[in-house]
């Protein structure tokens, strides 16, 4: 099933329904986390199944999906028997099983290693502080005010810190000419 | 070269090439190494590294040997990469002193207990649970591996800045004590580094 066909459809959640893809990935429509997954099977042209986990709604809490992530994270990527949840170890996964379309440059260890490090100041630095369930417990504790300054804050920092890191080695795409790990 | 300084909780592999250790990270020589400010920043020959998870992924490439990602297994070696980034993405990043100075500055003592205490126990459970089911003598079986590198670190230092109780965490506990006994582990430790503090 490709995923492009069902872009439309919320997919229950149930872990036991039978497909005949290999690739499955567990993500909801707005997370950041989740799009640089589907970023990435896009890239390599591996086709998944989509299965919908409503944040919105709580499904992240649902005993299956608890089984699959006890982070209550999306995404959670199903590889026949293989489970892997956390966005940067799917796409670490991702590059070392389908090498095609190589996330990390494979030529120059610099140039590898600006990859991770910004994709780690971005998943380390950036998205624990400002993701929702995060800004909500903010909001709720200290009022809407120290929410706006908190996100701004840092997020401000971690982006300075990119354009810091990332200003000599920028060309079309952020190391260079080729769409890595990075941009994810 | 390794830039550490003796707080920052990351171990790293042996074969680094030698130790240099700052306690002031705000240098401008520094910020050219890395613009995030952060400890510890790896510079091997032309090339620079900063971010332990980064770090770590570099060292695993380029010195093979005593391999922290095992090689045969496809689900162990993601289970140590997931247990890495709980760690070093929904953990250290809400715990690091600097943040946890704008809550007290900001919102007081007591708000910053209640973070710490929330957040890192939430961050133990979901270890707890993701590992249960692997966790022999160490983390994900009976080697060492990247899962173990983050992990003995991290309980280390929680448990002595912020007092946490790790009985509720009852593999993670186990591990520990496996830690405890690990020569490695102990000789990167704090205390044995050279700008340990007196």
């Amino acid at each position: 099933m490709d995923a492009d066909t069902n872009n439309d459809d919320q997919i229950d959640i149930g872990i036991n329904s039978s497909s005949s893809s290999k690739l499955v990935l567990y993500s909801y429509w707005q997370s950041s986390c989740s799009w640089r997954v589907r970023f990435a099977l896009k890239l390599k042209g591996l086709i998944y199944e989509y299965k919908a986990v409503d944040l919105s709604k709580g499904e992240q809490f649902s005993p299956e999906f608890e089984e699959l992530n006890p982070l209550h994270f999306v995404p959670v990527l199903v590889d026949g028997d293989v489970v892997v949840s956390d966005s940067y170890a799917i796409l670490l996964y991702l590059e070392e099983k389908y090498p095609q379309r190589a996330l990390l440059p494979a030529a120059d260890p610099q140039q590898r290693a600006l990859n991770l490090q910004a994709a780690s100041i971005i998943s380390s630095s950036m998205q624990p502080l400002h993701m929702l369930s995060l800004l909500k417990y903010i909001e709720d504790k200290f009022g809407p005010d120290e929410r706006l300054l908190w996100v701004q804050t840092h997020i401000e920092k971690g982006f300075l810190a990119l354009e810091k890191l990332l200003i000599d080695f920028a060309a079309k795409y952020a190391t260079g000419e080729d769409v890595p790990l990075t941009n994810l």
